[in-house]
């Protein structure tokens, strides 16, 4: 790694505090490392007595071209070319010295192998460049706690939708347990692909693209199959159809309705079907948990008509939505600070030897130490 | 299951006889259950499945499905009944309008009579001497849970959310209940009774032993969540499934490596 504006490197520092003197400190700040797809992310969060602010939050996406999705490899060889520009800016937004920093945080899984072994290894770099510990922290679990740490939602139930996840989850006895979950691809890369399909810019993300485009749809709903099996759900078939009908539309073929339709008609249809399915998911598991809050977290998250249509069915319920916006809800660097803090907070820390990264990483394998 | 959080508007249906006020006996998150008095015969009762328009839904969308699942329900409950399997019948249906009604059962959830039989006892199971008692009527119980679950799978249905609370005790005749007076009498005429599965929501016609296994799997994970102290009798519900159904043996085998990999798949990314 090239380090052109390397920090002046740091006096020797003790290794990680015992806790009773971390939690006597009335200022803990950590720096977090996320890459486990096409966006890197480094963030520093501060944790002041209950409070939490954030200092600094960057992050810089890769971007493929139009019909394409990224590559693994090519990922990777941007994380790892970005990585120490995004640091440094991390750093001199936030402005603070690197003694300040308790705990260095990166992204063990899930994700893509390679973009999360590059971020893993730079982590690893800055762990044992400024002598300070390392801790590593599942994705999921970060979205969750910088959506509730945002929004103040203090039980929600969790609807997590992105390009890789799609899970439905409660908080249950130091547990985020997943109630329902995506059979086979998640709802984010089945628009992914879609956009693909209709060869929509992947600039700023395809999902954000779909949901303008589909904006301009709603002259007619085209039947889509509605894949829901209990509180789990299934995107591919869905997905196979749409390509269908698209190849259809290209040919010059004319809709139910005998007139021709546009991709703003696909987009519209895609999005009012497979997001219907994760709505009723979401109150099914509202209903078996007796919750009326509801947090969306991850990249699809920010669409606003799901966060529309979540309101709609929450407010029935006689309860509310939570929702953030792009800063948060697309993968950052700063939720995995924050999470990573919350459980090195309790005492948890990973050594060098064991900061591995994995592409499988279920939520319900971490322990909530943090939460009662 | 929470209490709905406004009064909703009962279905049109339901209001045509202003003499009857249709009471709401629950609120999930599919629909809402109603008892009504039967307007085929005024003395008895029915029950009035009803499935709200969802607000969030797109319209066309949203009445393509209430009239898929209304019908599909019906369907499958006429096919149990047809064949003998204890059912709710069905009555009357307008799937358009997202209703149907049903047979109303008498009695009590299943999971209300184990309970009531397993009482106010110490929550540690180990100190508890089971030598001592006479489990006969709550085995007898396990044993026709598993006869109905065995009949509605040769059935060709698997009902995708088979919880004790899916299952009815119609109460017996008089001369059927267990004799006597006392704690003992008590118990036993609290898991007495015939079981009638209910709740159809999630059900699908299907031969397949994995879909069959997975709702045995469902059952005795719901089982061992709701009745713990129970769970060790549940194998009575496996071997009377065994004796009711001829391709038991095939199911419980996949049964064996649905428990292993539970529910649970491998996350990428």
């Amino acid at each position: 790694m090239s380090q052109p504006h390397s920090p002046p490197p740091p006096p020797a520092q003790p290794q990680p505090p015992n806790m009773t003197d971390l939690l006597k400190k009335p200022r803990r700040i950590a720096l977090g490392c996320e890459g486990s797809a096409n966006k890197l992310g480094i963030g520093i969060i501060l944790h002041e007595n209950d409070t939490s602010t954030v200092l600094s939050n960057i992050r810089h996406t890769f971007v493929s071209p139009p019909g394409t999705g990224f590559l693994p490899k090519d990922t990777a060889a941007h994380h790892r070319s970005f990585f120490v520009r995004i640091a440094l800016q991390a750093l001199r937004v936030a402005n603070i010295t690197i003694p300040d920093i308790d705990c260095i945080c990166y992204t063990r899984g899930p994700g893509m192998g390679a973009p999360l072994t590059s971020v893993a290894i730079a982590a690893r770099t800055l762990s044992l460049l400024w002598n300070k510990p390392l801790v590593g922290v599942n994705h999921c679990v970060g979205h969750i706690e910088m959506g509730r740490a945002i929004t103040g939602a203090s039980h929600p139930v969790v609807l997590y939708v992105s390009g890789g996840n799609t899970q439905v989850i409660a908080y249950a006895e130091q547990r985020y347990r997943i109630f329902g979950e995506a059979l086979d691809i998640a709802v984010g890369n089945c628009l992914d692909r879609f956009a693909r399909t209709l060869e929509i810019s992947n600039d700023p993300a395809p999902g954000y693209n779909i949901e303008q485009l589909a904006k301009q749809g709603g002259r007619i709903l085209l039947d889509l199959p509605y894949a829901v099996k209990g509180m789990d759900c299934s995107f591919s078939g869905i997905l196979t159809r749409a390509d269908e009908l698209a190849a259809h539309m290209k040919s010059g073929g004319k809709g139910p309705d005998g007139e021709a339709f546009t991709p703003a008609d696909l987009c519209f249809s895609l999005q009012e079907t497979i997001f219907a399915m994760l709505v009723e998911i979401t109150e099914r598991a509202m209903a078996h948990v007796g919750s009326s809050q509801v947090l969306i977290v991850g990249g699809v998250g920010c669409n606003e008509r799901l966060q529309e249509m979540m309101g709609a069915m929450a407010a029935e319920r006689g309860g509310s939505v939570y929702a953030t916006d792009e800063r948060f809800c697309i993968d950052n660097g700063i939720m995995i600070a924050h999470a990573g803090l919350l459980a090195y907070e309790t005492g948890f820390q990973t050594p060098i030897e064991e900061s591995t990264c994995t592409q499988r990483f279920r939520t319900d394998e971490v322990l909530v130490k943090w939460r009662k | 299951m929470t209490e709905p959080a406004t009064e909703f508007p009962p279905p049109k249906i339901l209001t045509l006889s202003p003499a009857h006020k249709p009471i709401l006996i629950t609120q999930g998150a599919e629909g809402r259950l109603y008892k009504t008095p039967s307007p085929f015969q005024p003395d008895q009762f029915c029950a009035l499945k009803y499935r709200p328009p969802k607000p969030y839904r797109h319209p066309i969308l949203d009445a393509r499905l209430t009239k898929a699942r209304i019908s599909s329900e019906a369907k499958v409950l006429d096919r149990c009944y047809r064949e003998g399997v204890p059912v709710p019948a069905v009555l009357a249906k307008d799937a358009a309008a997202g209703w149907m009604m049903i047979e109303w059962i008498e009695g009590e959830p299943v999971r209300v009579g184990i309970n009531k039989w397993l009482g106010e006892r110490p929550e540690d199971d180990a100190v508890v001497d089971h030598s001592q008692e006479d489990e006969t009527p709550l085995i007898d119980l396990m044993k026709r849970i598993g006869v109905a679950v065995g009949a509605l799978h040769r059935t060709g249905v698997v009902h995708g959310d088979l919880t004790t609370s899916n299952m009815m005790l119609r109460p017996w005749a008089d001369d059927r209940l267990p004799n006597g007076h006392g704690d003992k009498a008590e118990k036993a005429k609290a898991v007495a009774g015939d079981v009638v599965v209910i709740d159809f929501g999630l059900a699908m016609q299907s031969q397949s032993d994995e879909d069959r296994a997975v709702d045995l799997y469902v059952l005795e994970r719901a089982f061992a969540s709701t009745h713990p102290r129970a769970e060790r009798l549940f194998h009575h519900i496996l071997d009377s499934y065994r004796g009711a159904f001829k391709k038991a043996p095939g199911v419980l085998h996949k049964l064996e490596d649905v428990r292993m990999r539970g529910r649970k798949r491998s996350m990428l990314g």
